[in-house]
């Protein structure tokens, strides 16, 4: 598989790059940080997501989606990344829809899919207990009881919980925190009774929620995937949400370094551009390489996703892990270079900073990834 | 099945059959890589064996044309045959300046008559050329080099002094730039220029290393006579020539080709540290090192292969092999510098039959030209800087 995108690829990310820029530039997020907004992004632009066929992009065609791929998924999320754009296109479209297709019942897919694809439907991955990203340490009870399930525990950091209409929760039916045995996947209403829904506003100004569950009723359909056996489905939806963060933190790096590059021509101090000035050359050069490099190394764990899902661990430690640390150093060269500028909230730099943060932390920092591609090399 | 499936499983065939178990094996000095020449002498029958095999398919340059004397392969059967070869460590037949370096630019300026007379001898490893670029007052600032060629007739006659040439006094035949006009701008009065090593007048001195090895020269030239049909391209034109020969010297130093062969640095440092109950190597801070060094690895690896891709789809940028240079030779250098503390004490000792020769420290020290030799890091940062990201200032 050529490391390049293929002409269909380059007509998406085309059509999505108009209508992003078009409708949702960085001002958009702006506009609904100041106004405080309740769900933080705009519904109408999702409908309009929709009937561009974003939403349904991973949904079989035979439950009115597309039916494309990873590679695709990630052409989107860098888009998103390069105006951060909120939208629920990660938890939705990306995680929830990946778990319904890997893990779903037929009546769990038709019931769910279609209305992902009209764009109707909501949905959060509900996985992070901790401070950190630790899927393993899942301690979230999920007792039998009846014919179903009891679960009692609660949830940080949960992508759009507090819109969704549909929560997809990881559990423990068995084992102790720290055991591959024993998780279990479940789709909960998060209407029901004993779920508690905060929504937390956090630094990037994105959407997500801490979500308490005290004895949260759920029947056995409700289960997604083997009892017991959850791990190696949650694990394989985890890096499916890597590879697509990892793609928007290749967009918000490029963008960033973009309008650095941009600014480097423009300022002058000492009577010279300060792009002139060596110093900041060989920064500006350094962080080019780094981006390049980062972007093959993600467009390549995002074809692996593609090819095999279970053989794709490794390729997409070393993207997220990539990903993290190019855009850690993408954003804070670009509040550098843009001098006291830079550090005004009037200037939209400091945003791609917020959400450097937040991609970075997301199912996994860069030290998570080095420590597991370590682990797969076995030192 | 495609042709190219086809291809790659007749191309595995015979690699299996034709490579000796002997050279797939990671190399364990610079002197065991065969170069070729007039006075080449085989470090094995393995090699030996193995250079002649490939030679008569034209696989030491797979993707010239037959008519030169290369393999004719068209660029996915290139990528398959590097690829398979990859796979399973096998060594590459002939080290050539010759195929490297100054056969692309051949092929780009030559004239029919010099390709005809050079290039199937460079395939066939008969002639071991040497690169004539580098001087005393010109390194990274190379366009200012003095070595004059004066017009005699239908000969130059050439004075003046290089240094740096590497194997010069193993080499055959010398590419070199020569300034033909004095009086023009430093770019516009150089000449790219052909000549035996045996001429009258040459002569050179080797410069010994912090490797303790010699692999380089002092190279002098006192009314050197050289005919003029020797020149490539046009005369004072020879800076397009020589920018062009180092894109792809560029593209061979960073390494691409070589990476990924030889145990895997997190094996070697277990061999030699140890590990804890958990399996993890026995230094914490060494093994995170030796992670980052593998995700960085990982990731360049997925960039070359990227860049090949896109000079295919025709989307690449002349300017990204220097983008590449200095990445790799960084990381090669980061290699080395983990080999070396993974290897502690063990990796200090300098002689011995145990240590090699001291194989790891003067690997490890070898390294550090690597980001200077083919233009420095900051050189490559400045190209970087101003071709592709467009800065201002010269
Ligand atoms: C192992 C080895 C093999 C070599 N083989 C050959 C060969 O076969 N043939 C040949 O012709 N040459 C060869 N070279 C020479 C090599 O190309 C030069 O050494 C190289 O181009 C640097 O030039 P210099 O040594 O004169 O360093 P200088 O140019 O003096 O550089 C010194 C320092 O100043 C920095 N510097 C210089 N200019 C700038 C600038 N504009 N901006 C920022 N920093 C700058 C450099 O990066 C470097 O750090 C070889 C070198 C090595 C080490």
């Amino acid at each position: 598989m050529p490391l390049v995108l293929t002409e269909e690829q380059s007509m998406l990310r085309d059509s999505a790059r108009g209508l992003i820029n078009d409708k949702a530039p960085v001002s958009h997020l702006r506009h609904l940080r100041d106004s405080k907004d309740e769900t933080g992004f705009s519904r109408d632009l999702w409908k309009a997501f929709a009937e561009m066929g974003f939403s349904g992009l991973l949904v079989p065609e035979n439950f009115g989606g597309s039916g494309l791929g990873y590679v695709e998924a990630g052409v989107v999320m860098e888009e998103i990344g390069r105006t951060l754009m909120p939208s629920p296109f990660l938890s939705t479209a990306v995680l929830a829809t990946s778990a319904l297709l890997r893990g779903g019942s037929e009546a769990q897919k038709s019931a769910h899919l279609p209305k992902i694809a009209d764009g109707s439907l909501l949905a959060a991955l509900a996985v992070d207990e901790g401070t950190k990203h630790r899927p393993l340490q899942t301690s979230l009870q999920a007792l039998r009881a009846g014919n179903g399930f009891r679960l009692s525990g609660a949830k940080a950091l949960v992508v759009d919980g507090h819109t969704a209409d549909l929560l997809i929760v990881a559990g423990r039916t068995g084992g102790a925190p720290g055991e591959r045995n024993g998780l279990t996947l479940f789709l909960v209403d998060p209407k029901a009774k004993g779920v508690a829904i905060e929504r937390t506003v956090m630094v990037d100004a994105h959407n997500a929620a801490r979500i308490a569950f005290d004895h949260v009723e759920v029947n056995a359909d409700q289960v997604l995937g083997e009892v017991d056996q959850g791990f190696q489905l949650l694990d394989g939806l985890l890096n499916i949400g890597r590879g697509a963060v990892a793609s928007e933190m290749v967009g918000l790096s490029e963008e960033v370094f973009g309008r650095t590059v941009t600014y480097l021509k423009e300022r002058k101090q000492f009577g010279k551009l300060i792009g002139e000035f060596q110093a900041l050359q060989h920064r500006a050069a350094e962080l080019y390489v780094d981006i390049e490099i980062t972007r093959a190394a993600v467009l390549k764990a995002l074809q692996a996703l593609d090819a095999d899902l279970d053989q794709a661990g490794a390729a997409i430690a070393v993207a997220k892990a990539r990903a993290g640390t190019t855009a850690t150093r993408a954003v804070q060269e670009g509040v550098q270079m843009h001098g006291g500028m830079g550090m005004t909230d009037q200037f939209d730099i400091g945003f791609f900073m917020k959400r450097a943060r937040v991609c970075q932390e997301l199912f996994g920092d860069s030290n998570y990834h080095a420590e597991q591609l370590a682990r797969m090399k076995s030192y | 099945m495609s042709d190219l499936e086809t291809f790659r499983r007749e191309t595995r065939a015979w690699l299996e059959a034709n490579c000796p178990p002997e050279m797939r094996r990671p190399m364990t000095s610079e002197n065991d890589t065969y170069w070729g020449g007039r006075n080449a002498k085989f470090s094995s029958e393995p090699q030996r064996v193995w250079f002649e095999r490939m030679r008569d398919k034209g696989w030491t340059v797979p993707d010239w044309p037959k008519e030169y004397g290369g393999g004719g392969l068209d660029r996915a059967e290139h990528k398959v045959l590097r690829e398979e070869m990859t796979a399973m460590g096998a060594r590459s037949p002939l080290s050539s300046f010759g195929i490297w370096m100054l056969g692309p630019a051949l092929l780009k300026y030559g004239n029919e008559a010099q390709k005809k007379e050079h290039l199937p001898k460079i395939a066939a490893g008969l002639i071991r050329w040497c690169q004539g670029y580098s001087e005393p007052n010109a390194g990274s600032d190379l366009a200012s080099l003095q070595t004059r060629a004066e017009s005699d007739g239908d000969d130059y006659i050439i004075n003046g002094q290089k240094i740096w040439t590497s194997y010069a006094n193993y080499a055959d035949w010398i590419f070199c730039l020569v300034r033909t006009d004095p009086t023009a701008k430093k770019h516009d009065g150089i000449s790219f220029i052909l000549f035996d090593m045996a001429s009258k007048g040459v002569s050179t001195k080797p410069i010994l290393l912090i490797s303790g090895y010699s692999p380089f020269c002092e190279t002098f030239f006192d009314n050197v006579r050289v005919p003029k049909s020797h020149v490539v391209g046009t005369v004072n034109r020879g800076w397009d020539v020589a920018k062009y020969l180092l894109q792809h010297e560029r593209a061979m130093i960073s390494g691409t080709g070589e990476r990924g062969i030889g145990r895997p640095l997190g094996q070697v440092a277990a061999d030699s540290l140890g590990s804890d109950d958990a399996g993890r190597l026995d230094d914490a801070m060494l093994r995170s090192q030796i992670a980052q060094f593998d995700i960085d690895e990982a990731a360049f690896a997925a960039v070359a292969e990227r860049a090949i891709d896109l000079a295919k789809a025709g989307q690449s940028h002349p300017a990204f092999s220097s983008a590449m240079k200095y990445y790799g030779t960084e990381l090669n250098k980061r290699r080395h510098e983990i080999l070396m503390s993974a290897g502690g004490i063990d990796a200090l000792e300098w002689e011995s039959e145990r240590s090699r020769g001291g194989a790891r420290p003067r690997a490890w020290l070898r390294t550090k030209a690597n980001s200077i030799e083919g233009g420095t890091s900051e050189v490559m940062l400045g190209i970087v800087a101003k071709r592709i990201l467009d800065l201002p200032g010269a």
